[in-house]
């Protein structure tokens, strides 16, 4: 496909520019991962595949899940599901910067009229036993991105080091369109013979969630999976690495990685029930941490984390 | 004599790092090429988002030749000590030298260090200093192993002599030096050779950078006071703000944009802490102090002179401040149905420390504790407490818990519209006075209880619970509490017991687990704080000491004005001698009284005194005491002080013309039993055996 230099008319245009630019700069255009995560960072091709030395590049768009900002859609920007669009490169290449900045003139941001800032601000994932040093990219004064070096994820060192961007969709997409309120968004093309605005499609999913987030989901049931969420992990991680079946080395990082993903959504819907407290916050968080960076430990005894590379 | 330029290219430094960071660079290479044997006229380092640079002046082109002469083995010592000594020298045999001494004939080899030229000592001094470059933090990128505070990309290492510059060459992991950079990124992004540090500032200017930190600071400044002069405004001085922003910029363009009418009854403290913290906009206010402007720096210039990032800043801003609206607008309402102290009622869920309970169980105790000191400062037991209760209630506002700097600024707001006495408002904001050494000590009697009762309850709170300060470690600021609660009686000239207080403290809270506040150590911590607050005023640590020996030491304004007065007393001459008389005195009568084995107390009679000076020495004690008694009971020091300084004279003629130590034992007696009078005279005013020198 190619990039239009026109300035995009909808939100669905932006991402598609963003697909066509990154695979154009050699990323690998993956679909999201289909579980429930808080943030592209969850995705199994940023958190486990930052890990090692196999050379890595890719993008995609990942649905995110944060059920304590859900606003029941009133709100012009705050949701508890949107959508973030990552991007990420091992090694970090040394013109990252400006294949970013690249990708901002893909989506209609033209540099010459608008004032783009590199501001500090260090990525850091208490969840993920993650961090990383960076900057939130400011457009005009507002935060467009955030651009991390990763330096640790799980607990290991990142060697070589991983390059993340990470755009709120949205937000970027309001700015890009000149949209005050993000239900007003045009999604598909406005001149198309049913033009759907962001309204259309999610205004009512965000009622029924805020409700479901805040007042419904059944705290019980949580604790349970969150529980059983944290053995399955722990209890897939023990397994022997050599598989009598298949007679294979094989080391079930993916399917426990799964757990430790899960454990954390339920921990965040918890969180937003109100049922934890301040105290208890920290211990949960302890403990997703703990099965990532188990996950972690595993996945770098796996080929694609660089074992016996 | 070469100069020397050097730049480190990088992506973005984070602006708080910058100034620092090039101090850091000048320091460590400029010690670096002196402890090499080099000297220089003049260093200067700069710095921008993207460069640190680092410019000397008349570098010696090489260090100097080294002489030494190093001992060696004795003639004849066995061959290993000789083959040794020419492995170390790296000399042969009929290299070496023999001298002689008393203990015979030696070996001496004469040692030349030829010196090494500067472009070698600087490319390794460069090298050192890069790799071990003290960011606080640091990271890596790509494949490599080499840190640096984001991603280094070219390195200059210039030496300009008359004949030209030539690059110094250096290699840090794949980035050679060379004599290239590049201009601003977006309006001068190519690379461009430069020759001298002039050559490079000026290039530089051409393409779109001011390479000094100060000068883009004072660009911003300037035009934004012009701006603001223009519009009848004034800027609001914020010098943090402007280093940051002028760490942000390599070309700083201001501009002025409009806060939306509906924002402009928003407290100014709001929009300014909003503005600033989210968007590092300057805030412009009216003659009434409203604010009703921002400035916001760009890093370039466009076709459009600014419009659309204008345009952008605006909407952004309004984005943040409709939350900011959203936020008043909705405390407003809980204090004015709820009051102030339903805002406070969450706090009852809010840990403040797991071992000392709930936010709302802190209050509690706050509130009985400033009903308790409210006599002492003249304040309303009634209002205290009402202000106790509520001085932390926006705590639970959405406003502060968007701005934590907020806190006690949107107490006072919200406290007047729940209809809240003045007094009470206003210490919703003083009761966290003073923040620290340089803020005000507030004075109204209500923000006075409540502030002391917050301090003193933390204090004895943490003691109880053993959570004490130790070495650089303090994590709950007690320091801070104490030499709050020192400048606050002080300040206020306040008169009471820290030990009552303590323990005041301490009944209110109950035991914590099973332990309370030791009070004993609690005031030895604000001995020590007190030390170091008069050390400031000049107050010498034996000085305190002296007084802190006296009674009623817990009594902070007692104390100080007593260590004053005696400061002041031991600057004059008779101070000084009627110190060293005391001292003579006291170490006579202490020799005597150990040797005798009696403390000579009896009381001393003038029947026996036998020469005029004795006479005169009883005359000046009866005198002294006279006024020294009631000037203590007045604790009017000053006066106590000069009633012991006409002691001086008689005690220095007295020990001149008198020897103690005589064999008629009556004498003897009355002698010893007179210097006790004067270490009692003078013991009732400060202990002046602590008293060092």
């Amino acid at each position: 496909m190619s990039v239009s230099t026109e300035k995009p008319r909808s939100f669905q245009e932006i991402i598609l520019r963003l697909q066509a630019y990154w695979a154009s700069k050699g990323c690998a255009i993956l679909q999201p991962y289909d579980m429930e995560v808080g943030a592209g960072t969850f995705h199994p091709a940023t958190t486990l595949r930052s890990l090692g030395s196999q050379p890595w590049a890719a993008a995609y768009v990942q649905p995110s899940r944060r059920p304590t900002d859900g606003r029941y859609g009133e709100n012009p920007n705050r949701m508890q599901h949107y959508y973030q669009y990552q991007v990420l490169i091992k090694p970090s290449p040394p013109n990252l910067q400006e294949l970013y900045l690249g990708s901002l003139d893909a989506i209609g941001i033209d540099t010459a009229l608008h004032d783009v800032r590199f501001v500090e601000d260090d990525w850091e994932s208490p969840t993920l036993g993650a961090w990383g040093l960076g900057w939130e990219v400011w457009c005009d004064g507002m935060e467009v991105s955030q651009f991390t070096y990763f330096q640790q994820v799980g607990g290991h060192d990142c060697k070589p080091v991983s390059g993340e961007l990470t755009y709120g969709l949205e937000r970027l997409a309001m700015y890009v369109l000149g949209i005050d309120h993000v239900m007003d968004m045009p999604f598909n093309d406005p001149d198309a013979p049913i033009p759907l605005t962001y309204g259309h499609i999610f205004r009512q999913t965000e009622q029924e969630y805020s409700r479901h987030n805040f007042d419904a989901a059944t705290t019980d049931m949580l604790l349970r999976h969150f529980e059983d969420a944290e053995a399955e992990c722990e209890r897939l991680l023990a397994f022997d690495p050599n598989d009598p079946n298949s007679g294979k080395r094989i080391v079930m990082a993916h399917p426990a990685y799964d757990q430790c993903i899960k454990a954390s959504h339920l921990f965040n819907l918890l969180d937003a029930r109100g049922v934890i407290s301040v105290t208890e916050r920290q211990a949960y968080i302890g403990r997703v941490r703990a099965l990532a960076k188990k996950c972690a430990d595993a996945f770098v005894q796996t080929d694609a984390g660089g074992w016996q590379a | 004599m070469p100069d020397i330029l050097i730049e480190l290219f990088s992506e973005e430094i984070p602006a708080r790092m910058q100034t620092r960071a090039a101090e850091d660079l000048r320091g460590l290479v400029t010690d670096g090429l002196v402890e090499a044997g080099l000297t220089y006229a003049h260093a200067r380092a700069y710095s921008t988002p993207r460069r640190l640079v680092l410019a000397i002046e008349s570098l010696s082109a090489e260090s100097p030749t080294q002489h030494e002469e190093r001992k060696g083995p004795k003639v004849g010592a066995p061959q290993q000590a000789l083959d040794g000594f020419l492995r170390s020298t790296g000399l042969t045999l009929d290299q070496l030298h023999t001298h002689e001494d008393k203990k015979g004939a030696f070996y001496v080899a004469h040692l030349t260090k030829p010196g090494r030229p500067a472009a070698d000592i600087l490319a390794e001094v460069l090298d050192r200093t890069i790799r071990n470059f003290p960011w606080p933090k640091s990271m890596r990128w790509g494949s490599g192993a080499l840190r640096w505070v984001r991603p280094l990309h070219s390195i200059i290492a210039l030496m300009v002599t008359e004949a030209g510059a030539e690059v110094v060459p250096l290699d840090i992991d794949g980035i050679v030096a060379g004599a290239d950079t590049r201009g601003h990124r977006f309006m001068a992004p190519d690379t461009f050779a430069v020759s001298s540090f002039d050559d490079y500032a000026a290039k530089l200017k051409r393409a779109f950078v001011i390479l000094d930190a100060t000068e883009r600071a004072a660009m911003i400044e300037n035009e934004t006071r012009n701006r603001a002069f223009a519009l009848g405004l004034t800027l609001v001085d914020d010098k943090a703000l402007l280093a940051e922003v002028a760490g942000l910029v390599e070309w700083p363009v201001v501009l002025v944009g409009e806060i939306g009418a509906e924002f402009l009854d928003l407290p100014p403290e709001v929009l300014q802490t909003s503005m600033r913290e989210h968007q590092k906009f300057f805030s412009l206010k009216d003659a009434e102090g409203r604010i009703v402007r921002f400035v916001t720096v760009a890093n370039r210039e466009t076709a459009d002179r600014g419009e659309t990032i204008l345009k952008g800043n605006q909407k952004v801003l309004r984005a943040r401040l409709s939350d900011a609206k959203f936020f008043w607008e909705n405390d407003l309402r809980v204090v004015r149905t709820q009051g102030l102290t339903g805002m406070a009622e969450g706090l009852a869920s809010v840990t403040f420390h797991n071992k000392l309970g709930s936010q709302k169980a802190r209050i509690d105790r706050i509130a009985a504790l400033a009903r308790e000191i409210a006599p002492l400062v003249g304040a309303s037991p009634d209002l205290a407490e009402e202000a106790a209760r509520v001085a932390k209630a926006d705590l639970q506002s959405a406003m502060v818990g968007e701005f934590p700097e907020l806190q006690g600024t949107m107490g006072v707001y919200y406290a007047k519209a729940a209809g809240l006495p003045e007094a009470v408002a206003n210490a919703c904001k003083a009761h966290y006075q003073p923040l620290g050494p340089s803020d005000d000590v507030p004075s109204e009697p209500v923000s006075v209880a409540v502030a002391l009762a917050d301090k003193i309850d933390t204090l004895t709170g943490f003691w109880a619970i053993d959570e004490k300060p130790t070495g650089s470690k303090d994590p709950f600021a007690l320091r801070r509490a104490a030499l709050g609660v020192i400048r606050l009686v002080l300040g206020n000239g306040l008169r009471a017991s820290l030990n009552t207080l303590f323990s005041t403290a301490n009944e209110i809270a109950g035991p914590r687990g099973d332990s309370f506040a030791d009070i004993n150590e609690v005031r030895a911590f604000f001995h020590d704080r007190l030390k170091v607050f008069l050390r400031d005023e000049g107050i010498r640590h034996d000085v305190i000491d002296a007084c802190l020996a006296m009674p009623g030491n817990d009594d902070l304004t007692l104390l100080v004005n007593r260590a004053r007065a005696l400061s002041d007393f031991l600057k004059t001459d008779d101070g000084e001698n009627l110190v060293q008389g005391f001292k003579r005195a006291n170490n006579i009568l202490t020799q005597a009284e150990a040797k005798d084995g009696v403390e000579y107390s009896f009381g001393a009679d003038p029947k026996f005194a036998e020469t005029d000076e004795e006479r005169a020495l009883f005359k000046a004690l009866d005198t002294a005491e006279a006024q020294i008694a009631p000037a203590m009971a007045a604790e009017d020091f000053a006066a106590a002080m000069s009633a012991m300084a006409a002691l001086r004279a008689p005690i220095d003629a007295f020990f001149t013309a008198v020897q103690i130590n005589t064999d008629n034992q009556v004498l003897r007696r009355n002698r010893l039993n007179l210097l006790h009078r004067i270490r009692a005279t003078t013991g009732g005013v400060a202990d002046l055996t602590r008293l060092e020198g």
